[in-house]
């Protein structure tokens, strides 16, 4: 399986508002804590190594995942 | 060190460290009918618990040197682990949860009682022999031996032997004598050990507190010993005052905190430590093979120091043996190398990660580990990421070059090439046993028979594998009920073995002389067993005749 990256959420404006919201009120230190959770439950969910292990790489370091510059 | 002169004793092996690595290492080759001597510069066994959990693996090995029945029967059984949460169980697992298997997942036998049996069953032993107060001050290593000078109560003698096997712990003097080091990461943590002991009914199981009401913030692993002594490691962090904490008008209010006012207990022993997860580049320098933690060195979470340091005995000794008998080259000895190397590694990644659970090093790592403990609470998924410390588990030799690859396939967790011997209950001529020891100390070959028994030209070659230079003792297994008519055979009476190893009729395996399995066919073949002998002994290998 292989990293989806092409849009995929079906109500994206919702679930970015939904995500802020997550955090309201809360401090520094448990908004981590709240991260770190939310986190681990999608990873169990995604459960693949590889598309875990390219997640990973791509939050790091989200150039490394752009399409090679077309030739011309 | 001047250079050859008088010699004060000679010994084939000279094992420096009197650790439960050291003796293992000299009881295995006093078993072989090496001659060995043990020196060790203290003046007795060790003092406090120590190393305390010993893995079944161990207690498979110590079967095999004389002293296993004795270790299970004084020390604790048990199988279960109990992680919590504050005052809350989190959840709890099982490290043994199949049956037929002779011994139990772990035993917990403090390090000197372990060390006392070793003691007592190596002076049982012709050929062996053990000096205490003998401190090692220097090594001669020439290509034909080693000599060894060693200060002793007599004053500075001079000893000669073949080879030399260090098992002279973390701190190692031979290491430092030969200018080698153990290389890899020191943990910014400090640990409080704390032996007491005191009437109590809690299970023997291993108890593992993350931020416990009565130690707030840090984490306290309890296990049971024998004789009523308990383990309790209370984790101080760096900034903690090690002289401080070791004093026991601080210890003992700790301990009264946890296990509440009432319980009287005395404190047998204790100690302040940190810990480094490292290991040495090779093992094996020519005459002078490192074993234990003069090799590699874990943290304390998992069990995988002693256990890994006697696996490095068990390893080495059968090899050793086969040098000086000179049935193999001493090219063998770099497999010693080869195969534990990369256990120390695994145990290091283990431990080393372990470690970066019970200690987060950043903020980041702390929320993600009290992330994982909040989610275990109340999702299964989440249990399987909490570390503890993952116990200790043989290692399998899976890329050894003494591993004869398969030519057939087997089931894929079947027991193969550079795992040790899966265990299962059988009958024998004499009764029931357990197949792990019925095997060991010399080529094992494990054949699986069908309906038709054994015909009488396998018996034949039986006899001749026997017969070798090297033997190679052949048993038949058969299905439960069939009762082949050859020499050495068991019947696989619950089916565990056909299950664990994936057996059919025809089917044979080859064990070293350690128990570890080297090759497997689905057919047997006298000349591929040879062959297989030959790889394992790091013999070349023969011409094909044709």
């Amino acid at each position: 399986m292989k990293l989806r990256l092409e849009p995929n959420l079906d109500a994206p404006d919702d679930f970015y508002q939904a995500l802020v919201d997550l955090h309201r009120d809360l401090d520094a230190a448990q908004t981590l804590l709240v991260n770190a959770r939310l986190i681990l439950l999608l990873a169990n969910h995604i459960g693949d190594g590889g598309v875990l292990r390219e997640a990973l790489r791509l939050a790091r370091d989200p150039a490394a995942g752009a399409p090679a510059p077309a030739r011309s | 060190m001047s250079s050859r002169g008088h010699i004060d004793a000679r010994a084939p092996v000279l094992v420096v460290g009197a650790g439960p690595v050291g003796l293992c290492a000299a009881i295995d080759l006093a078993q072989h009918g090496v001659k060995v001597l043990v020196l060790d510069q203290d003046d007795s066994l060790s003092e406090g618990s120590r190393a305390i959990c010993f893995a079944k693996r161990t207690l498979e090995i110590l079967d095999r040197l004389g002293v296993g029945e004795q270790a299970v029967a004084r020390g604790v059984v048990w199988n279960t682990g109990k992680v919590f949460l504050r005052d809350r169980l989190l959840y709890q697992f099982d490290l043994l949860p199949e049956p037929g298997h002779h011994r139990p997942a772990f035993i917990n036998l403090q390090q000197y009682l372990m060390e006392q049996l070793l003691v007592e069953r190596l002076k049982m032993l012709p050929g062996a022999e053990l000096r205490w107060r003998h401190r090692v001050t220097g090594l001669a290593p020439r290509a034909d031996g080693v000599t060894v000078e060693v200060e002793t109560p007599a004053g500075l003698e001079h000893f000669d032997c073949d080879y030399v096997v260090a098992c002279d712990g973390a701190r190692s003097p031979l290491r430092h004598l030969l200018g080698l080091e153990s290389r890899g990461q020191v943990f910014r943590d400090r640990f409080l050990i704390a032996d007491v002991r005191m009437q109590a009914d809690f299970p023997p199981e291993r108890w593992f507190w993350f931020d416990p009401p009565f130690h707030p913030g840090q984490s306290v692993l309890l296990h049971r010993q024998a004789d009523n002594v308990w383990r309790i490691d209370f984790q101080l962090g760096w900034d903690a005052d090690p002289e401080r904490e070791r004093q026991s008008e601080n210890v003992l209010p700790r301990i009264r905190t946890m296990l509440g006012p009432d319980r009287p207990f005395t404190l047998e022993w204790v100690s302040v430590y940190t810990f480094q997860c490292r290991r040495m580049d090779r093992f094996a320098h020519g005459r002078v093979l490192f074993a234990g933690d003069a090799a590699h060195q874990v943290s304390p979470f998992g069990a995988r120091g002693a256990n890994s340091g006697i696996q490095d005995a068990d390893n080495l000794a059968w090899k050793l043996c086969a040098v000086l008998r000179g049935e193999a080259p001493p090219a063998l000895l770099e497999s010693y190398d080869a195969e534990r190397v990369p256990a120390a590694d695994e145990n290091i990644l283990h431990s080393t990660r372990s470690t970066d659970f019970i200690t987060p090093k950043s903020d980041a790592s702390r929320a993600l580990r009290d992330a994982t403990l909040q989610l275990a609470e109340f999702f299964p998924f989440a249990r399987r990421l909490v570390n503890s410390g993952r116990l200790s588990l043989p290692s399998v030799y899976r890329d050894s070059p003494l591993n004869t690859a398969d030519d057939a396939a087997f089931g894929q967790d079947a027991c193969g090439p550079g795992a040790p011997a899966a265990d299962a209950p059988v009958d024998t001529r004499d009764g029931r046993s357990w197949l792990i020891d019925e095997v060991g100390g010399r080529f094992d070959l494990l054949y699986f028979a069908g309906a038709d028994g054994v015909p009488d030209a396998l018996r034949e070659r039986f006899e001749a594998l026997r017969r070798q230079p090297v033997p190679v003792e052949t048993t038949v297994i058969s299905a439960r009920g069939m009762r082949p008519d050859v020499g050495r055979y068991f019947e696989d009476i619950d089916g565990l073995f056909a299950a664990r190893y994936d057996a059919a009729p025809g089917s044979a395996w080859l064990l070293r002389p350690d128990q570890h399995v080297c090759a497997r066919w689905r057919r047997f073949d006298p000349d591929r067993v040879r062959a297989a002998q030959r790889r394992a002994l790091a013999l070349p290998a023969l011409e094909t005749v044709t």
